[in-house]
């Protein structure tokens, strides 16, 4: 199923990078804090080309965390459809989601992988706050296998 | 009476490409009912083996999460809309 850690070789994955501006990285690693010691979860909102992100973000939004856990995370149901319905009035997309790994590496978990067949154009982004200094990735997760997208920071 | 379910795209491929089916069912139970007969291959998706709303869907009757409803037994009128849409969850 999951492939190796970091980037799959030979393969061209799109996009190049994913980019995130200094304040949706804030953002992201905050709401990863302040969910702490449970996992944190979002959702951003942006654009796609021919079934893949492009990398542009307009919206990192953070949501509710509904299992409420430190192993696990579901983002609330509501909160999913209100930034599916925010998405839509601006012609845009979700494009990926991130979660916060509290003890653990930046690399998606084998569940990780497994779930990502249900949006498997997403970005998925995961935040490892196992160190002093917040480690945020992202992946695209391709047919069970997992590619690094490298974070542009804007 | 006929209610709009609006499917997720990771779906579609199951229900002949379609984003959107019309189905009959006074509740949710028995729209997903008469989807999952219509389109079998939808079933293992939608449904647990009980039966029950598969533990990884969320449905939404008019943009209303229908576990704060009242479920499958979530009663549907006339021009509801119903929306499929994936847990985004993980460890
Ligand atoms: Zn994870």
């Amino acid at each position: 199923m999951a492939s190796d850690p970091g980037r799959a070789p030979g393969v061209k994955v799109a996009p190049a990078f994913m980019r995130l501006t200094e304040s949706e990285w804030q953002v992201v690693v905050g709401s990863c804090y302040d969910g702490y010691p449970e996992e944190a979860c979002g959702l951003f909102i942006g654009t796609m080309n021919d079934g893949a992100p492009t990398g542009f973000v307009s919206e990192a939004r953070p949501c509710r965390n509904e299992a409420a856990s430190s192993l696990v995370y579901r983002i609330d149901g509501r909160d999913q459809l209100a930034a599916m319905r925010a998405a839509e009035q601006r012609g845009e997309e979700i494009v990926g989601c991130w979660h916060s790994h509290t003890h653990t590496e930046a690399f998606p978990s084998p569940t990780d992988v497994s779930q990502a067949a249900w949006y498997p154009d997403w970005l998925y982004v995961i935040v490892s706050l196992k160190d002093d200094a917040p480690v945020l990735r992202a992946y695209r997760v391709i047919d069970g296998d997992v590619h690094e997208v490298p974070v542009a920071l804007m | 009476m006929p209610a709009e379910v609006r499917l997720p795209t990771v779906l579609r491929a199951q229900a002949d490409g379609q984003a959107t089916v019309a189905v009959e069912g006074a509740t949710i139970g028995e729209v997903f009912s008469a989807l999952v007969t219509q389109y079998p291959g939808l079933r293992g998706n939608l449904l647990d083996d009980q039966g029950g709303l598969h533990k990884f869907v969320n449905v939404y009757k008019n943009d209303e999460d229908i576990r704060y409803l009242e479920g499958l037994d979530t009663k549907i009128d006339d021009g509801d809309d119903i929306s499929i849409l994936p847990a985004v969850a993980g460890g």
